[in-house]
């Protein structure tokens, strides 16, 4: 369950900027969380409840974007739409296939609040 | 008690890091002060005095951070990879499902090269020092970190393990992982080499169904290979699964308990250590 340490560091990340932007409440959160980045969702979403309870991300909005998982065929080039790590081109059936995107997991913005 | 690795207020819940046989209260309390930044964040808010001062202007800041979720751990990777390199060390991260043969394979490659090439060892288990006991019988130096209930290392332990196991120049740090195919992917622990290890009796289709951490290695090793007869076990399947998920992997057929295989992964070995000089 490796979600609740995503989470444990997204609030470390989020308390070290509010200190800096001297906020008092995070309105909003924005993640990247790519298809094959390796968490699971409803992991995460429980991890996010359990974790954020009485933190300053208890009430926050949280928006997260699932960049898909594209890659490259290693023998024509193709770059396609891939639904798991190891998906073969779909030109030319290459099995090997390099991941280009999709593992994404990073903070793209908050929205804070000083009252 | 920490969500993150499991440590809290009551020792039996902290993560420790120790010699084995030097376990003491001073080494429980190591890790207590692990998150204080977490423990401060619950604490000090206060729901009212937010709401108190919602009459006042608002003054409303998008903060564009666009930055790595683990970016501590992996500050902390590139810290320890410093370390490593200053000192001409080569770091090895061996993951696998629990049973695998991590343990036995390492056993096996400290006896085998005794003298050889000086090894320091880090292992992770969620409990007891068990691991550490059976390294420390063949004479290497080892620490033994146990997580709690914490599923994987991250590169903080790591960094603690190090400055109690003070591994010399040129030697070889075998870092054993907590046995578990899923978490362990993600964090990156500084190491050089990622080892992900599987055996002939967990089935040959293991490289797709976690293909996580198949893709962040660097090396894969199939274990317990003198087991192939009694098993169903396709050793041509299973790298093909495995390089469906990482057409960079390198492969060693091993059996740790005959040692069939493993002159192969020592040839290697000496080459890796040789590249660093």
């Amino acid at each position: 369950m490796h979600e609740m340490s995503i989470v444990m560091s997204i609030m470390e990340t989020v308390e070290k900027e509010c200190r800096k932007q001297q906020a008092d409440e995070v309105e909003s959160i924005e993640l990247d969380i790519g298809m094959i980045s390796g968490v699971e969702m409803e992991a995460f979403y429980f991890a996010w409840d359990a974790g954020t309870a009485k933190s300053i991300l208890q009430k926050t909005t949280l928006k997260i974007n699932r960049p898909p998982a594209k890659a490259e065929c290693t023998v024509c080039g193709k770059t396609f739409i891939a639904q798991s790590s190891f998906d073969a081109c779909p030109e030319c059936g290459n099995p090997f296939c390099s991941i280009i995107s999709g593992k994404e997991l990073r903070i793209k913005r908050i929205v804070v609040i000083k009252n | 008690m920490c969500m993150t690795c499991g440590c809290g207020n009551t020792t039996e819940n902290n993560i420790l890091i120790a010699k084995p046989g030097k376990i003491n209260p001073e080494e429980l309390s190591i890790m207590q002060e692990r998150h204080p930044e977490q423990t401060h964040l619950h604490h000090h808010h206060h729901d009212q005095e937010m709401h108190q001062h919602t009459a006042h202007t608002q003054a409303k800041t998008v903060v564009e951070l666009e930055q790595d979720i683990l970016q501590s751990n992996n500050l902390m990777a590139m810290q320890n990879r410093g370390f490593f390199e200053a000192k001409n060390i080569l770091a090895l991260n061996m993951v696998s499902s629990p049973g695998s043969g991590k343990t036995s394979f390492l056993e096996k490659t400290l006896s085998d090269l005794k003298g050889k090439i000086p090894f320091y060892v880090i292992e992770g288990d969620q409990q007891t020092f068990q691991d550490a006991q059976r390294i420390k019988i063949i004479g290497t130096p080892v620490i033994q970190i146990n997580t709690g209930h914490g599923c994987h290392l991250d590169s903080d332990m790591i960094h603690k393990a190090l400055k109690k196991l003070e591994p010399g120049e040129n030697s070889v740090v075998m870092i054993e992982n907590v046995g578990n195919l899923v978490c362990p992917a993600l964090f990156d622990l500084g190491e050089n080499i990622r080892i992900v290890l599987f055996s002939v009796t967990e089935g040959d289709d293991k490289p797709i169904k976690y293909p996580d951490m198949f893709q962040s290695a660097n090396i894969c090793v199939i274990n317990k290979i003198d087991l192939l007869p009694y098993v169903d076990f396709n050793v041509d399947n299973a790298k093909k699964y495995a390089m469906q998920v990482n057409h960079h992997l390198k492969f060693f057929e091993v059996s740790a308990t005959t040692g069939k295989g493993m002159d192969q992964w020592y040839d290697w070995l000496k080459k890796e250590r040789a590249k660093k000089k």
